[in-house]
């Protein structure tokens, strides 16, 4: 495998691991403040369709990112009414809104679009193009030079490819969500909300008896899932891809859960096994490098199924424990 | 009122700290408050005393803003003051430790005591003011703890403080402290007091939840006495006694001998020796214990709450595993393997009353009649080959039922509607109606009505004289007095020594329940 | 204590949460300019209003039978198994291996066998989660969960790389020998001279899953394992108190589970498709979570729900053939009675507790 192959597969993994990221950190809000949260997928999904609906008939993306964070933050709301408000179970909560997702989604596609449960495509200012960084080679150098960006990258040197391919030109999103990392690792660990945060997930009847308010601060994490699960979904619909199509999360709440695992609750953890994650997606579509590398075939299937196999070697407490929030699951309901 | 007025010693005329005029509460159909008025000065430690259900920790519970009253008023140094949450209590200065400690086990120190009482947005600035302030009050009134350590790293007495810490921290001039001896040694609970009278004479107010008689004759300056609910009576500690308290709590003068005739011994039933219990924790629970019990006597463990008598009871009843000896009827147990279960304990002649009715000895969602079977449901006569003969438990029940004076002796109703009392009935008749060799029973009485309380000492008697070994695990001293023939005494996973209650007095199993061993001496 | 009578809790509370749903329902399909009242009475007719309706909503209600007594009897002890997806997906697996092993002669030789195999596969895909529980424990949800897509990596990898028939592009397996076909229920009913729809898909495995309603029922509270299954689910203390083994509740409860979930297979896979194809459980594993709920995991009312869900499914086809709502409006309706009868069971519960307790309450002062 040469260098620009390596640098190509390293760029497809962290678009691809943008998506997980936004989603698992979401998971590492809700987690943290004692709400358990299958349905990822859903607030990702739900998202997805409603960005990219609002960025074809407004043409404008931002105002579609708007409209898929509204919608996420919607069901976000709802999981925060079963679970916290009614005190249900957060589970079954979470698996009914991912049926609704992935039903509703492309009932309003077809009744708003005809396209048999699709967007139309996304062109121009309805999508999030890549951002050239300075000193980059990018698009603009391709037309200025007149010649094809892929030539003017095969003369590039390896310090410049690595900058031009990997770190630059990339959507705003990219670069959202890998600032997410250290925000909410310092949302969690260095402010005063931070600390409430990890208490009631911990023990919400210490927080209760302090006197700040249980389903305040549940409430308020629900508001940050929505949030980050809106920029999941919108980045699918608009930058990874250009358009919605049905069930396109493909299970990434799911994967971006198996990661919070991985990350044993923790944000950096959290960046490294989205990674990790991504890297894995990314060889699942490059099979020829898979096989160059292994010399062996690897089924395509078992890439695809190795972020649901290592989850289950980390919950099996082989490699270290993972011990989840304790309050984790549990409705608060003030003791006698 | 004037009564309680004075008592509650307002001769300067001051307001009293707190004022409850007419508080009422029902949860569903249970009236848990009834009316109660209280009045407690400042600058006093005042007692609240009760049976366990009396409605004390509701009434408190009211107070620190975790409920809402269904009618009366609060008044905080006279001022009339709504406490919606807890907040709200915090900010009209009362702070309040709980039973079962509100800590984050998995903070520091520091961090509980700055939850919720932050300065700013930041943490930064925050904590490093808040230590200053909180090693400083530590100080001030000799509770040393690390501010770093962390809350599941540190012992139970050492949590306590913290919790203390936390209110003072919030300058809390309203302490309440529910049962706060339950989890500590007769000398850490001295300490406590000493920190207690420490915090009034600086003029603190004090409230005191409690069921312990003796706890209040020692640090309190004034009393209450509930009962089902209602406030009946409020007297200087000075001028009463402990005989003339029981009498208020339960309404009638107690009983506090058991009537029953001496023992007559026979043949060891039970033999224990060296026995060793190692926890989930890796913390050694029972360290080489050794005891006796024979047919025909009740062998009586006292102690402090957690030195080693409920893994006792479990290992013993084959819910937990150990190393060393034990033999019944000349014939060892299997204490490790894979068999060794509560089931083969049965099957040994072994019945087991467990401490927690609740949580162990009965599935609260379960009828009366399928817990009636519950630990035996493998027995060949509550089956018919494959099937469960349901028909046959039902009927059986009925008549048990009757036997243990259940009420309503109804096998159909699920086992958490029943009273506490009746909950453990229907797990008395199960364990007793065994005829069993060895029964092994874990605080009998706890959360049972008075009336109650007689019924299953005289059942315990009963079974003692047909000539059955007993083992008896209470933390209520009063009860192992009562019932025992004789009396070992753990502390920290060991047997101090063992005394016959004819022979010993409440002091010197005191200093034995501390871990003092040269009691001998000392008593 | 019990505030509410139990026919309400039974009855009444799902009852409303079901309506609840079907409300929203209706103004979903009112939102994208259909009339709820006719697009009902289409389903209706679509379901059961002809032996052919009846047919697919029977052999929808099958497969939901078996995974809503799958999902109860994990329920029952306390595990939250979301995994019958993967269950009933490697219960196919076998199903089909067993079919194209041999050359049946006839369907009641291959019917056990294949019962067998997809009990078989289905419990053995429930085992490593079951023993990580037990013995690790793991969090069942989120072993069951990355099972199911292992579960469907798996099947992929089978369909594609082993069972493909040699020159077909269709990831699919092989179809079965004649002698697998099981008899449908225009087959069996012609037996005994009752007409019925000839080319809809509900066949013998339907009597099976009835079958196995009872036999649930009779684990469940007739015998001592289900004795101590129950009381294991209710109190893991009390269940150590009593000297029942969690580890063998947990492990067996679970096989039993997946064993159910396998099961549906035979329905489905031999039944209907006879062949093995991808995605053929097609979400009914999750179904069976809200066929559950409904039914209070209750065989009966797990009977009673599952047919409901049949309706649901076969009506939502008939609606997406004869109208322009797509099929997603039952994935939707699926939802809300999910979200209704299962995660906002209390808002319906707790108006309708303080009903009771306001009537117990003014009944007491009336007879003071």
């Amino acid at each position: 495998m040469d260098f620009a192959t390596l640098i190509q597969i390293l760029d497809s993994s962290l678009r691809l691991a943008t998506p997980l990221l936004l989603a698992c950190l979401a998971g590492l809000f809700s987690e943290r403040s004692g709400i358990f949260d299958i349905g990822l997928e859903a607030k990702m999904l739900i998202s997805a369709f409603f960005s990219a609906a609002f960025a074809y008939t407004t043409g404008s993306v931002w105002l579609g990112l708007l409209a898929g964070i509204l919608a996420s933050m919607v069901f976000a709301g709802i999981h925060g009414l079963a679970s916290i408000t009614f005190r249900g179970n957060q589970l079954i909560s979470g698996v009914a809104l991912n049926f609704l997702a992935s039903g509703m989604t492309v009932l309003i596609a077809q009744d708003w679009f005809q396209q048999g449960g699709r967007t139309p495509s996304l062109i121009g200012r309805a999508r999030f193009e890549g951002i050239e960084l300075p000193f980059a080679i990018g698009p603009s150098d391709a037309e200025a030079a007149g010649r094809p960006l892929s030539e003017l990258l095969a003369e590039a040197g390896p310090l410049q490819l690595f900058y031009s391919e990997l770190v630059s030109g990339h959507s705003v999103l990219v670069y959202v969500a890998l600032l997410a990392v250290p925000a909410s690792w310092w949302v969690l660990f260095r402010t005063r909300f931070g600390l409430r945060l990890r208490a009631v997930g911990e023990n919400p009847a210490a927080v209760d008896t302090a006197g700040i308010s249980v389903i305040g601060l549940r409430y308020s994490a629900m508001v940050i899932v929505g949030l980050l699960c809106g920029l999941a979904g919108a980045y699918l619909a608009t930058g990874l891809q250009a358009g919605f199509v049905k069930d396109m999360t493909a299970g990434r709440g799911y994967i971006a859960l198996a990661a919070l695992i991985f990350a044993k609750w923790r944000p950096w953890h959290a960046l490294g096994a989205c990674l990790l994650f991504g890297l894995l997606q990314a060889l699942a579509l490059r099979t020829d490098v898979v096989e160059a590398l292994f010399r062996f075939k690897l089924p395509v299937q078992f890439l695809d199924s190795l972020p649901y196999i290592l989850t289950v070697v980390i919950l099996a407490g082989f490699v270290g424990k993972a011990i989840p929030p304790r309050a984790g699951g549990e409705p608060y309901v003030k003791e006698r | 009122m004037k009564d309680l007025a004075e008592a509650a010693g307002q001769s300067s005329g001051a307001p009293p700290a707190i004022e409850l005029r007419g508080i009422s509460k029902a949860f569903g159909p249970v009236q848990a408050n009834k009316d109660i008025s209280l009045s407690v000065a400042r600058g006093a430690i005042h007692g609240i005393i009760g049976e366990n259900g009396a409605g004390k920790s509701t009434l408190m519970s009211i107070l620190f803003g975790f409920y809402k009253a269904d009618k009366g008023e609060i008044l905080i140094n006279g001022a009339q003051t709504e406490i919606p949450d807890s907040q709200a209590a915090i900010a009209a200065g009362i702070g309040m430790v709980f039973q079962h400690f509100k800590l984050v086990e998995n903070f520091t120190v520091l961090e509980n005591v700055v939850l919720g009482a932050e300065e700013g947005a930041l943490l930064r600035t925050t904590m490093s003011k808040a230590r200053a302030h909180l090693t400083k009050i530590a100080e001030d009134y000799e509770m040393n703890v690390d501010p770093d350590a962390k809350i599941e790293e540190i012992g139970v007495g050492q949590q306590q403080r913290v919790e203390i810490l936390k209110s003072l921290y919030r300058n809390a001039e309203i302490l309440i402290l529910d049962e706060p001896t339950g989890v500590l040694t007769p000398a850490e609970a001295d300490h406590l007091f000493r920190i207690l009278r420490g915090l009034r004479d600086e003029g603190k107010t004090i409230i005191l939840i409690t069921h312990k008689l003796r706890e209040i004759m020692e640090v309190t300056d004034t009393v209450s006495v509930m009962r089902r609910g209602e406030m009946t009576a409020t007297v200087r500690t000075a001028e009463t006694s402990p005989e003339a308290l029981a009498e208020l709590m339960v309404g009638r003068k107690v009983l506090l001998r058991v009537d029953k005739k001496p023992a007559t011994p026979g043949a060891t039933v039970l033999k224990v020796d060296n026995l060793r219990v190692v926890d989930d924790d890796k913390v050694e629970r029972l360290k080489g214990v050794s005891f006796e019990v024979r047919a025909g006597e009740i062998l009586g463990i006292a102690g402090v709450a957690g030195n080693g008598q409920s893994e006792l009871l479990e290992v013993l009843g084959g819910m937990m595993a150990g190393t060393g000896l034990v033999e019944i009827n000349g014939q060892s147990i299997d204490l490790t393997g894979k068999r060794s279960n509560g089931r083969s304990r049965r099957k040994r002649g072994i019945a087991h009353v467990p401490e927690d009715r609740q949580r162990e000895g009965l599935i609260m969602d379960f009828t009366a009649w399928e817990n009636m079977v519950f630990g035996y449901q493998w027995d060949p006569g509550h089956n018919n080959g494959w099937l469960m003969d349901n028909a046959g438990i039902r009927a059986e029940t009925a008549g048990k039922m009757e036997r243990f004076d259940v009420r309503p002796p109804d096998p159909h109703l699920a086992a958490k509607n029943f009273s506490g009392g009746n909950q453990q009935k229907i797990v008395l008749a199960r364990e007793i109606e065994r005829n069993p060799d060895l029964l092994l029973v874990g605080q009998p009485t706890r959360g049972v009505d008075i009336g109650a309380i007689e019924f299953i000492h005289q059942r315990i008697v009963d079974l003692r004289d047909a000539g059955k070994a007993i083992l008896l695990v209470s933390v209520e001293l009063d009860e192992i007095m009562g019932l025992s023939d004789r009396i070992a005494v753990m502390f920290d996973g060991r047997i101090m020594g063992e005394r016959l209650p004819g022979e010993t007095s409440e002091g010197e199993l005191g200093l034995l329940m501390a871990g003092v061993t040269n009691a001998q001496e000392a008593g | 204590m019990d505030v509410m009578p139990k026919w309400a809790d039974v009855l009444l509370v799902p009852v409303i949460s079901l309506i609840l749903a079907m409300v929203i329902s209706a103004l979903v399909i009112l939102g994208i300019g259909e009339d709820p009242w006719a697009a009902l009475k289409l389903m209706v007719q679509g379901s059961f209003g002809s032996t052919y309706g009846w047919g697919y909503t029977l052999f929808y209600a099958t497969n939901f039978i078996f995974t809503g007594l799958a999902f109860a009897v994990a329920s029952h002890a306390a595990m939250f198994n979301i995994g019958a997806e993967g269950q009933a997906t490697l219960g196919g697996l076998g199903v089909a291996l067993v079919c194209l092993a041999l050359p049946w002669p006839h369907w009641t030789l291959a019917l056990p066998a294949a019962m067998a195999g997809g009990a078989l596969f289905g419990a053995a895909w429930a085992f490593l989660p079951a023993w990580l529980a037990a013995k690790r424990g793991s969090h069942i949800v989120i072993t069951t969960i990355m099972f199911n897509f292992i579960g469907a990596a798996v099947l992929n990898y089978m369909l594609v790389n082993a069972m493909r028939p040699e020159g077909s592009m269709d990831p699919a397996s092989a179809k079965f020998p004649d002698g697998t076909n099981l008899p449908t229920l225009h087959e069996m009913l012609a037996v005994v001279g009752i007409p019925f729809a000839k080319s809809a898909p509900a066949n013998v495995a339907l009597l099976i899953a009835l079958l196995a309603c009872f036999l649930v029922w009779l684990l469940l509270w007739r015998t001592r394992f289900g004795f101590e299954l129950r009381a294991y689910g209710k109190s893991e203390s009390g269940a150590i108190y009593a000297g029942i083994s969690p580890t063998k509740i947990i492990i067996v409860a679970m096989l039993i589970s997946g064993g159910l979930s396998g099961l549906m297979a035979v329905n489905n896979v031999m039944g209907e498709a006879e062949r093995l194809v991808l995605n053929s459980v097609e979400g009914a594993g999750f179904i069976g979570i809200a066929v559950a709920l409904m039914g209070r995991n209750h065989p009966l009312g797990i009977l009673i729900s599952a047919i409901l869900f049949g309706f649901l499914y076969q009506g939502g086809a008939e609606l997406a053939l004869w109208t322009t709502i797509p099929r997603e409006l039952i994935v939707v309706i699926q939802g809300l009675v999910i979200l209704f009868t299962g995660a906002l069971d209390n808002m319906v519960r707790m108006p309708i507790e303080r009903l009771f307790l306001w009537r117990r309450r003014s009944r007491q002062t009336a007879g003071e």
